[in-house]
């Protein structure tokens, strides 16, 4: 049959380059959260990263919350996420080696300019969340398990208010990625947190702006960790320690703080 | 938005962008290489299928016809529990590759090609099996008959399943990574840039994946033309 013989060769034509793909010389997997990624940070650095350590950097960006569960079932080599007392926890249950404090920069919470909870202007998180509440205004959380979502939590926590018996009413989880929550909310007109990075770089803004900012319970803190080899003998540790060494060394962090989109920081390096 | 994103299809293209070529190129080959081997899985088992009386025939055609809803993104998650490395096959070290893309569309498409297969080769079988018995033509010179008279319709579920796994994101999202310059496909991209509020740019990608698409039918509708043509001539 001319036709099998055919296919065979242009299934073998599809399959070997596939094949010799595979073999690339040292590589590692970073589970990571979303907001390096679509704020264009990774594009920024980890050719500096290839230059100097000769390390092919893939990036699995996903939300915090899976990133960790991801890792935990080995499959990555370092994790970047942003939620503190989940990381601490991945590192005390073992999955990780030791956290690292990388870099920092702030939450926001955005919203149409039209403003109908009248928070605009306001840097008290607390009481905006109540206002928005209280005026059941529109407003949509990743609902994920992510970083944000986590803190964001955590800021309804500490306003008094609980946003899920309003689920499905004003409070709106989109259960989706930062991006995709903030076409959702563009879409609706409803406010959402997001940290400053994603906003900055995110290109369908509509009318919306900046309502919340500048409180410090806002603060957004993005941590490193090599995945423990004990748990998962696959760990590439060294070129995964390597990786977490440029990115703490003097360099990795101008590298970070050299970042501009538009003239704006996005990442403010703070490893000690 | 869409005149925005018609011209951001057109420079992409006209400027050879060689990031939309390698990701473009990736997503032919991952999903012709699935099709390559949705193919030989399924053709064999639509065909055996259509051709063979056994108990609990219908109940798998019902379930194979089931199979061809599956969703993209629970085929996603099942052959990432397979391959990641605390899974059953994680040793490979398959997951996030392009391999691993490919085993989940092949996971998708094969019942789609074989279910149509099924159809096209009962029919056919429905209609000559009588005869073929009365002249005593044996079943493994039957089916190269039905195969080859069946060739155009068989070539349409090809289609089908080709389709299928070019366009579909909810599996190659989980077990590839939408790794940059290693999986990165033409849908993933799609959502890359959605999610980056990139909307324009997101709708020309999908206006590029569907002129593809609109390229690969045509050139079938041609064989088929030019072959019908031939045929009666």
């Amino acid at each position: 049959m001319k036709l099998t013989k055919t296919m065979k060769s242009i299934g073998l034509a599809m399959v070997l380059p596939l094949a010799s793909s595979l073999a690339i010389a040292e590589s590692i997997v970073v589970q990571s959260t979303t907001s390096t990624k679509n704020s264009g940070l990774y594009d920024y650095i980890l050719p500096k990263v290839k230059a100097d350590t000769g390390l092919t950097v893939n990036v699995v960006a996903v939300g915090t919350g899976q990133a960790i569960k991801n890792a935990q079932r080995c499959d990555g080599d370092v994790l970047l996420v942003h939620a503190k007392a989940s990381e601490e926890k991945f590192v005390n249950e073992g999955y990780g080696v030791k956290r690292s404090d990388l870099m920092y920069n702030d939450f926001v919470i955005v919203g149409p300019a039209a403003d109908p909870a009248g928070v605009g202007g306001s840097n008290d998180v607390s009481k905006s969340l109540t206002t928005i509440a209280s005026k059941q205004a529109l407003f949509a959380s990743r609902g994920d398990d992510s970083g944000t979502h986590k803190a964001e939590l955590r800021l309804w926590k500490a306003a008094g208010t609980d946003p899920k018996a309003a689920s499905g009413a004003w409070y709106r989880e989109t259960g989706s990625g930062m991006g995709a929550t903030l076409n959702a909310a563009v879409g609706m007109g409803a406010y959402a947190m997001t940290d400053r990075a994603t906003w900055t770089k995110f290109g369908n803004k509509g009318d919306f702006k900046i309502q919340v900012e500048g409180d410090k319970r806002l603060f957004n803190q993005y941590g490193v960790i090599l995945v423990n080899k004990d748990k998962c003998p696959s760990v590439k540790s060294e070129a995964g320690q390597k990786f977490i060494d440029w990115l703490l060394s003097d360099k990795g962090q101008n590298t970070i703080a050299s970042y501009k989109v538009s003239g704006n920081q996005l990442f403010f390096p703070n490893a000690n | 938005m869409l005149g925005d994103a018609f011209t951001e299809a057109f420079t992409l293209i006209v400027s050879v962008n060689p990031e939309l070529l390698e990701i473009l190129w990736l997503s032919i080959q991952v999903s012709l290489t699935a099709l390559f081997f949705s193919i030989a899985l399924g053709l064999p088992i639509g065909t055996s299928l259509a051709i063979t009386e056994f108990p609990g025939k219908k109940a798998c055609v019902t379930i194979l016809n089931s199979l061809m809803g599956l969703p993209p993104v629970v085929v996603g998650l099942l052959v990432y529990l397979l391959l990641s490395r605390s899974g059953p096959l994680g040793v490979l070290g398959l997951l996030y590759t392009p391999t691993a893309m490919v085993i989940a569309q092949v996971v998708l498409i094969t019942p789609i090609i074989a279910a149509l297969a099924y159809q096209v080769m009962d029919d056919l079988h429905r209609e000559y099996r009588d005869l073929f018995q009365s002249l005593g033509i044996p079943l493994t010179k039957a089916v190269p008959t039905y195969l080859w008279d069946a060739r155009y319709s068989l070539v349409t579920s090809v289609l089908a399943g080709f389709g299928r796994a070019i366009s579909e994101v909810g599996a190659v999202i989980i077990v590839g990574g939408n790794i940059d310059h290693l999986t990165r496909v033409m849908t993933t991209a799609i959502a890359l840039e959605t999610s980056k509020g990139e909307l324009a740019i997101a709708l020309a990608l999908g206006i590029i994946l569907l002129t593809l698409a609109l390229i690969v039918n045509a050139a079938v509708t041609t064989v088929r033309a030019f072959g019908l043509r031939n045929a009666y001539v």
